[in-house]
Order: structure tokens, then C-alpha cells, then sequence
């Protein structure tokens, strides 16, 4: 459970951004406990998915959200194919719940040179 | 055509196949047009500003046509908010060229979301062309969602595959590919073994004294692989070319005009209808491009294409619509 509860530290103090250094653990800690119910968003800007390597809880949904002028697609590449977004046009978002622990790698199939990882702990 | 004039570039194809100068003089008049004629594997490239001087059967063909690419139907952002009308603004500037094309070939990016309603518009406009066949080959906006079988039903009529296909004009052989399908993670526009195989044997019972054009959505050049502006494997296919004498391959997606020849190979891309990307690497992304409103038509534009009988040559000029 420690090594859990560190990854999904991380892994939010790197979301929530590090601009208030003192703040960061607090602020970190109170997010992972949310975390188990909660929610990471994923920024598509620039033609990049930001974070590029986002490390979640099980049971952690992730909301990608296309900010964007231009539209993209989020569709994982592992074996299983686990997700896969309709077009998501400028302001659109795609949600999906990660049950599994794994790694899952995923592009924008539309802009293939677009990639990411979502690691799942 | 005979006198030597200040901006000819002469392109020797016994060499390394590049004539990087003539390169970056091409590249200098992106976006103020520039008048190519290919006349036995040597490229002579003028700009828009010596045309005056050019006889007018230098510019003339038996055969005309003219590429329109990217009007991205839809699309409504602040790089352009009215993409209807500078596609319209294309087929008035078509319409009103001094040698009337018999054709228009559609380098993709038809629609921006693949939306029915957008298809609909676009064939509605170009309705208004006076040259009544288009040619099509889809983009990657084309084949949104359903594998691109809405594009097929559309548009593939007589097509193999995911939507390639051949035609003869005027003793030139025209050939539409398909590289917008079946992307992988991390890589580049793809045409895939069955498209290969199906060019290899498309072309190989053709005289070599035949001239190709061959046009795709996605350059079949590297253009700047960072950006996915390439097609992984179009060196395969250009090599199912390597007998013929005169190679033009017609490109959009990048949305701007860019040229290179590369032994008897010339490659052009096409300005788009709707709104104008980067050059490559000057931004951090290939996102839509925003210029003063004045100056949009400046950035936009089409392309004329002239080919000559007997002279071996096709003339490839790029207009601005505004």
C-alpha cells in the first residue's frame, strides 16, 4: 500500500503542478485520497497529451479533454485495445475508468506521432 | 523558353538527384506562386513575376487540370471562421483561369469531422466549378470514426481498397493513393502492403515514356517526419516508378506549397482552401495558423496543372486567392 499511496503522491503533486512548492505534500496527500473515486485530466494542447506519462490508482478515471483547434483521438495501442475515443473536436472530452493495474500506451490516431502512457498501479 | 533568364534553375538529374539552390528558390516563392516545366527530366522553375515574359504556349497544354486540397468543410476557428467562402473563392479563382481545366483532382481533408452535412457542402460549392469531374482521395478528416466507409460510399465508386484507384488522360496516367488509413502509434502516413502491391502491378505494363502524376493526401516526400509529414512507406512505391521519364506527385495536408524534385521526380504540395499551417519547425505544433484577416486569402490558394503533348512536360502553377 505504501508504494501505492507514494506512485499516486506523485503522480498528483505532478498534476496539481508545482508552483507552491511549500504546499505541494498537503496538497498532494489530501488529492490522493480523493483519488480513489476521483479523477485525473489529460490536456490535449499543441498536438501533445500532457502529461505524456500519467501514473494513476486503480479504479481511477481519466478524462482527456481536447484543447486543441484541431481535433484528435485517444485509442490505446496495447494488445487489448483497452480504449478508444470517437473524434473529440475542440472543448470534447473522452472519460475511461482504469480497472487493471498495467501500462497502457496509447496515440492519437488521427496525429500518430501524438503518444502517451498511462501507467496504472 | 530558350533565353536564359535570372531565376532559371536548371536541375541536372545525372547527379545526386537534388538541386538543393533550386530547392530553397522553390521554397522561397511559397505562397507567391511559382511556374514549373519539366521538359526531359530538367526542371525549369520561374516566378510568378517573369510570367508576363513567358509565350503563352509555354503555358498552354492538351491537357489542363487544377488540384484543390484541405477545404476542411467545418472548420470554424479563429485561423478562419468562414471556410465556405474562401472555397468558393477557389472555384471563382479556377473558374476564371485562362486555360480552362478539364478536371479537378481533391488532395483530401474534404471535411474537417467527417460530418455528413459537411461532404454534403463541399460538393454543393465545388458544383459551381466549370470543370464537372473531381478526383478524390481522401485525408485523415476524411475517415473519421467508420474506417472511412461513409468517404467510400461517397466517393469510391470503382476504387480498390480503402479508395485507390487509376484513370488515362490524354495518354497521361493519374493514380490516387490512399495513406490516411491504418496509422500506427509513433508513426507516419502509410499505404500498406496491399496498396504496394496493387500500384506495382497498376503501372507495370505502362510504356515508360508514359507520364505519371500520382497524388495523395499526405506528402509522399519527408517533409518533416517531427510533424508526421511523410509517408513511411512511399519510398517502396516510388520505386515501382523508377522506369518513367516524368513523375509529378501531388500532395496537401501540410497547407502550404512546397516543392522538391529528386531525379526525373518532381513533388509539390498544395496550399489549402481553408487556413495555413506553419513552416515546419517555426512553432511548437502544425496547429492552425492565424493571420490578419487581410491577409487570409494570401495564405490560401490552388494549383494548375498543364501538361504538353510531345514536349514531356507538365506545368505546375500555384495561385494565391487573394
Amino acid at each position: 500500500m505504501k508504494n501505492i499511496k507514494g506512485s499516486v503522491c506523485l503522480g498528483l503533486a505532478l498534476l496539481a503542478g508545482v508552483c507552491f512548492l511549500p504546499m505541494q505534500n498537503i496538497e498532494a496527500k489530501s488529492a490522493a485520497q480523493e483519488s480513489k473515486a476521483g479523477n485525473v485530466e489529460v490536456k490535449i494542447d499543441n498536438f501533445s497529451f500532457g502529461p505524456m506519462n500519467l501514473t494513476v490508482a486503480v479504479g481511477t478515471t481519466v478524462t482527456w479533454i481536447n484543447r486543441d483547434d484541431i481535433p484528435h483521438t485517444v485509442v490505446s495501442t496495447d494488445n487489448d485495445k483497452t480504449f478508444k475515443s470517437k473524434v473529440l473536436d475542440t472543448d470534447e472530452n473522452f472519460s475511461f475508468t482504469f480497472t487493471k493495474a498495467g501500462t497502457y500506451p496509447y496515440f492519437c490516431s488521427v496525429h500518430p506521432k501524438m503518444t502517451a502512457t498511462v501507467t496504472v498501479k | 523558353m530558350s533565353d536564359k533568364k535570372k531565376d532559371e534553375i536548371l536541375h541536372d538529374h545525372n547527379h545526386d538527384g537534388i538541386d538543393r539552390r533550386g530547392f530553397l528558390k522553390c521554397m522561397a516563392w511559397a505562397g507567391t506562386g511559382a511556374f514549373c516545366v519539366i521538359q526531359g527530366g530538367v526542371l525549369k522553375s520561374y516566378s510568378m513575376s517573369q510570367m508576363g515574359d513567358m509565350k503563352a504556349e509555354d503555358m498552354k497544354g492538351e491537357l489542363s487540370f487544377a488540384q484543390i486540397s484541405d477545404s476542411h468543410m467545418g472548420f470554424n476557428k479563429a485561423a478562419n471562421t468562414d471556410v465556405a467562402g474562401t472555397l468558393k473563392a477557389a472555384v471563382d479563382k479556377i473558374n476564371g483561369l485562362s486555360v480552362a481545366p478539364q478536371f479537378l483532382l481533391h488532395t483530401g481533408d474534404i471535411s474537417h469531422l467527417s460530418k455528413p452535412e459537411e461532404f454534403d457542402a463541399v460538393d454543393q460549392i465545388l458544383k459551381g466549378a466549370t470543370a464537372k469531374d473531381v478526383f478524390y482521395v481522401p485525408g485523415e478528416h476524411d475517415v473519421l470514426n467508420d474506417d472511412g466507409k461513409q468517404y467510400l460510399e461517397r466517393y469510391g465508386k470503382g476504387s480498390k481498397g480503402a479508395g485507390w484507384y487509376s484513370f488515362e488522360k490524354k495518354g497521361v496516367h493519374f493514380v490516387g493513393l490512399v495513406n490516411v488509413m491504418n496509422l500506427k502509434a509513433g508513426g507516419l502516413g502509410s499505404l500498406g502492403a496491399e496498396q504496394l502491391e496493387w500500384l506495382e502491378d497498376d503501372v507495370k505494363h505502362l510504356k515508360s515514356s508514359t507520364p505519371i502524376v500520382v497524388f495523395a493526401h499526405i506528402p509522399l516526400w519527408s517533409v518533416y517526419p517531427e510533424w508526421g509529414w511523410g509517408t513511411e512507406d512511399s519510398a517502396q512505391a516510388l520505386g515501382y516508378l523508377k522506369k518513367f521519364g516524368s513523375v509529378t506527385v501531388l500532395n496537401g495536408h501540410i497547407h502550404q506549397t512546397m516543392q522538391k524534385v529528386e531525379g526525373k521526380v518532381t513533388f509539390h504540395t498544395a496550399a489549402s482552401t481553408a487556413f495555413p499551417q506553419p513552416v515546419p519547425g517555426s512553432a511548437p505544433s502544425p496547429g492552425p495558423m492565424k493571420v490578419p484577416p487581410e491577409q487570409l486569402k494570401s495564405v490560401l490558394g490552388i494549383t494548375d496543372v498543364n501538361y504538353v503533348t510531345g514536349q514531356h512536360a507538365l506545368a505546375i502553377v500555384d495561385s494565391k486567392l487573394g
